[in-house]
């Protein structure tokens, strides 16, 4: 059994204690906004933030999260869709099939909170998921404009 | 394609592979009974919360069209949509002949059941090929003309005016004379019940009048992808829901000998172990993370069938026969390139290679079931909807009329969820064992690189030679390697002549034109065919290909010491449309002028998917041997422009898609299974490696071609040559990280 703070709610749930808190999102809690790319920590499709910080769910043991740890998925991140990355996710067009982006978003928005105007250099660091569709270019773009910046004129020429 | 009920499997797969798109011909299905499978599916579908299929309310004016009283109008879509942006491009090419109001449109798949009971009223689903627009653009533009000709009609009749005095803007339609007005929705009832006018007596806008389609609009899916609410298949969960994790055969070919399940005896929430055809083992359980972890505990005894030997050096060695060997397909032979180059006055030759690429779509292979004595339904992410059905139908042994798909949009498909529909097969095989019970079996990481239809292998032995002016005089081509049709449909290539791994190198205008006009030429094909099951892989043959033929021009061009640009130029008065991209994409690059220290250009041309394509890579070489991309600039004519936002979009991600198989990409064979297992060992390309991409987009407005796939050919071979620029030396095999550049 474990005792989980997610999205601001304190949920119980039945599960072996080495089961990676993805599966426990994603089947036991039914977030499914959450995704498993590799099940490695590799892919960063996973990604949820832990008392604030960027975690790759699916290689934490649920065993080893406290009650007391904050937990937050793509669907707790705003209401409405309304947290500056999501907007300007919205408005740079970033996503193709979609599958990485909830992960993407959570990468971006843990990037802003500790980094109001993170460099082109920031971004290479902090934004190490994959994305199979290629939508890098727009998503740098999107972090940019949610920084406060202008919207990089993007497409085509 | 064209299939009919009690075909295989296999030949349902070479019908949708080999006849391709917009081609077919009608479905002919011998004594099937239209009973609309949908109707039942609807209700379990509705149930998961998402909408499956043609099931929105309102008045449907034609198969594309259903208008609702809200004036909001629903434009169906046959196509898959998994991530290339062609449910926006199609809905835009309805939506513009309709006049609509865009804001108020909203989109639909109808099932492959709904089709094959309207005897597929809406064509071709299957999309691959990058065929999703260029091959329905014409009927799904008369499905919304028919559609705005009846809403007028209408009109025409409740207002007693004639229908030539009548205009329509924004789904508004307006009496100048009396001032009064309609909207479409409240006309659809009546437009309804009209007859379809015959879609040869409609004449469709000029692009050059488009006001919808041809224009830079967002997309109309993206709202869900940023809050978590899209569901994929992966996504589903219904009532009563078991999950299945699976392993086949590592070693391909092979089999099940024997499992022992009372190893899992004492693992919680484990329902059962089943066999899943020959070849397979799955463990059913209460959630997916148990039967994974319980599959990987089961012991499981496989016969390997003899490829247990196979290997990388084994498949190398496979293929050197290949351009050694003194009997090959001769494709094109122009000339005689052998004496012109045997009497040049010097003498250019190289041999090439590109490995086996896995697709590593995001979202692992997956799919849900519902199996019952009667009737089955399978939720699949799937690149090829009819190709899906027709796995559900032979695999349940259901007739198709029983069998209904719900097509979730896939995370990724790149080709993988197309021709072969696999994973749709075994879901099946398992749930058949679980009556009644949804079943979602999903890959883990490790089985899908371990089982994916992989790029095919190659290898490409290039000769040149050049006259006494530095004029290229001769070039022969010998490709070998294995072929896709030889692997979906021997028997349709059982004498080695596959043209189509000949991608980019065909005489014919119109698909994959080679762009060079030379005096001497010979293109020969050895197939040779391992135990690697392989596909078509997003620019599959033109990737290889593109790398082949346009690095050896750069060094061809550099030992004539000759302009890498201005030589392929020489070669290309013939083909216009090549040499419009290549010069505009050198211009936009600023192609002769000065660059920072250290920092090279590429430059490659190259024609695929019925568009052509050309970049120019701008290259830095650290002196830790790193490579860094600074720039790519393409220029892309694929006819007509229906969204250059997206189109755009789909040029950038064919960077991400090619650079990753530059620098990284590489599947390798070892005791007759793949090595690669996940991420850590077939790595992709990240942020911090994509370069700015440029994108001209410059449609001549004359042909419609493919957006998807054709620019990741000309990806590679920019790089490399700009790796040549600063190196001195060429590159001839991939990946790059096998390479020390230092």
């Amino acid at each position: 059994m474990a005792r989980l703070n997610v999205n601001g709610k304190l949920r119980t749930v039945e599960v072996e204690a080495d089961t990676p808190l993805l599966w426990v999102i994603r089947e036991q809690l039914g977030l499914t906004g959450t995704k498993y790319g590799c099940g490695v920590a590799q892919c960063g499709a996973c990604s949820v933030h832990m008392n604030g910080e960027l975690r790759r769910s699916c290689s934490i043991p649920v065993g080893t999260v406290k009650a007391s740890d904050r937990i937050t998925t793509i669907e707790g991140l705003s209401r409405n869709a309304s947290h500056p990355v999501q907007k300007a996710w919205a408005e740079i067009d970033v996503p193709q099939c979609g599958y990485c982006q909830s992960g993407q978003i959570m990468a971006a928005a843990a990037l802003l909170a500790r980094n109001k105007r993170p460099t082109d250099a920031d971004i290479d660091a902090a934004m190490t998921n994959i994305c199979r569709c290629g939508t890098y270019q727009r998503v740098r773009a999107a972090i940019k404009l949610a920084a406060g910046g202008v919207k990089v004129a993007g497409g085509a020429l | 394609m064209s299939a009919a009920v009690g075909i295989s499997r296999r030949r349902f797969i070479i019908d949708s592979a080999v006849a391709g798109g917009g081609l077919a011909v009608g479905l002919s299905l011998p004594g099937a009974v239209m009973a609309v499978p949908a109707a039942a599916g609807a209700s379990s579908a509705s149930a998961l919360g998402g909408s499956f299929g043609a099931t929105a309310p309102g008045a449907e004016v034609t198969v594309w069209v259903v208008v609702q009283p809200d004036d909001h109008c629903v434009i169906r879509i046959a196509r898959t949509e998994m991530g290339q942006g062609t449910l926006t491009g199609l809905a835009q090419l309805v939506a513009e002949e309709l006049e609509c109001d865009w804001a108020k449109v909203k989109t639909e798949f109808p099932t492959p059941g709904q089709s094959l009971a309207r005897k597929r009223a809406w064509g071709e689903m299957g999309t691959g090929g990058s065929r999703g627009i260029r091959m329905s653009e014409d009927y799904v533009r008369r499905g919304g003309a028919a559609a705005r000709i009846m809403l007028l009609q209408a009109a025409a009749t409740r207002l007693g005016v004639p229908g030539a005095e009548l205009a329509v803007e924004r789904g508004v339609i307006r009496h100048a004379a009396s001032g009064r007005s309609l909207r479409y929705g409240e006309v659809c009832e009546a437009a309804a019940r009209l007859d379809v006018p015959d879609p040869r007596s409609i004449t469709l806008k000029k692009p050059a009048d488009w006001k919808i389609a041809g224009k830079p609009l967002k997309r109309l899916d993206t709202a869900p992808k940023l809050d978590g609410s899209k569901k994929f298949a992966l996504d589903l969960e219904l009532p009563g829901m078991l999950y299945a994790a699976i392993k086949d055969c590592p070693v391909f070919g092979g089999k099940v000998v024997s499992f022992d399940e009372t190893a899992l005896a004492s693992r919680k929430g484990v329902k059962r172990v089943v066999r899943v055809g020959d070849t397979a083992v799955a463990v059913v359980a209460d959630s997916w993370w148990r039967a994974r972890s319980a599959l990987a505990a089961l012991p499981i005894v496989w016969d390997e069938a003899g490829f247990g030997n196979r290997s990388s050096a084994t498949i190398d060695a496979l293929l050197k026969d290949g351009l050694d060997t003194p009997n090959a397909f001769v494709y094109r032979n122009e000339g005689d390139a052998p004496a012109a180059i045997a009497g040049a006055v010097k003498r250019i030759d190289a041999d090439y290679a590109t490995p086996f690429l896995a697709h590593a779509t995001m979202e692992p292979m997956n799919a849900t079931a519902r199996v019952t004595a009667d009737r089955a339904e399978a939720w699949v992410p799937t690149q090829n909807g009819e190709g899906s059905h027709a796995s559900l139908a032979e695999a349940t042994g259901l007739p198709l009329d029983r069998c209904e798909i719900y097509k979730c949009d896939p995370g990724g498909g790149f080709g993988r969820r197309g021709g072969n529909q696999d994973y749709v097969r075994q879901a099946a095989l398992i749930a058949k064992q679980f009556p009644g019970v949804p079943v979602k079996l999903i890959w883990s990481r490790e089985e899908d690189m371990a089982h994916d239809f992989y790029r095919p292998i190659s290898q490409c032995r290039l000769s040149a030679g050049l006259d006494e002016k530095g004029q290229l005089a001769g070039l022969q081509v010998r490709l070998s390697g294995q072929s896709i049709n030889a692997f979906i449909n021997p028997g349709s290539v059982a004498d080695g002549r596959d043209e189509r791994q000949l991608q980019g190198w065909f005489e014919k205008p119109g698909d994959a034109q080679l762009g060079y006009t030379v005096p001497n030429l010979r293109i020969e094909y050895a197939m040779r065919n391992s135990h690697v099951p392989v596909g078509p892989w997003r620019g599959v043959n033109t990737n290889q290909n593109g790398v082949y033929m346009e690095c050896f021009m750069e060094e061809v061009a550099r030992a004539a010491g000759a302009d890498p640009w201005q030589f392929r130029r020489r070669l290309m008065a013939n083909h216009p449309k090549h040499l419009a991209v290549l010069d505009a994409a050198a211009e936009r690059a600023g192609w002769g002028k000065p660059l920072p220290a250290g920092v090279h250009r590429g430059i490659a041309q190259f024609m695929g998917y019925g568009s052509y394509s050309a970049a120019v890579a701008e290259v830095s070489i650290g002196t830790d041997g790193h490579v860094k991309v600074h720039r790519l600039v393409f220029a892309l004519n694929c006819g007509h422009a229906v969204n250059p936002h997206q189109i755009a979009a789909q040029v950038e991600g064919s960077v991400a898609y090619g650079l990753s198989a530059t620098f990284y990409g590489e599947c390798t064979v070892e005791n007759g299974r793949m090595v690669q297992s996940n991420f850590h060992d077939y790595p992709i390309m990240r942020m911090a490696e994509m370069p700015p991409v440029e994108t001209i987009v410059m449609p001549s407005n004359d042909f419609w071609g493919g957006v998807g796939e054709p620019t990741i050919c000309v990806v590679g071979p920019a790089v490399l040559n700009a790796i040549f620029a600063a190196t001195g030396r060429p590159v001839r095999s991939l990946p790059l990280r096998k390479y020390n550049l230092a």
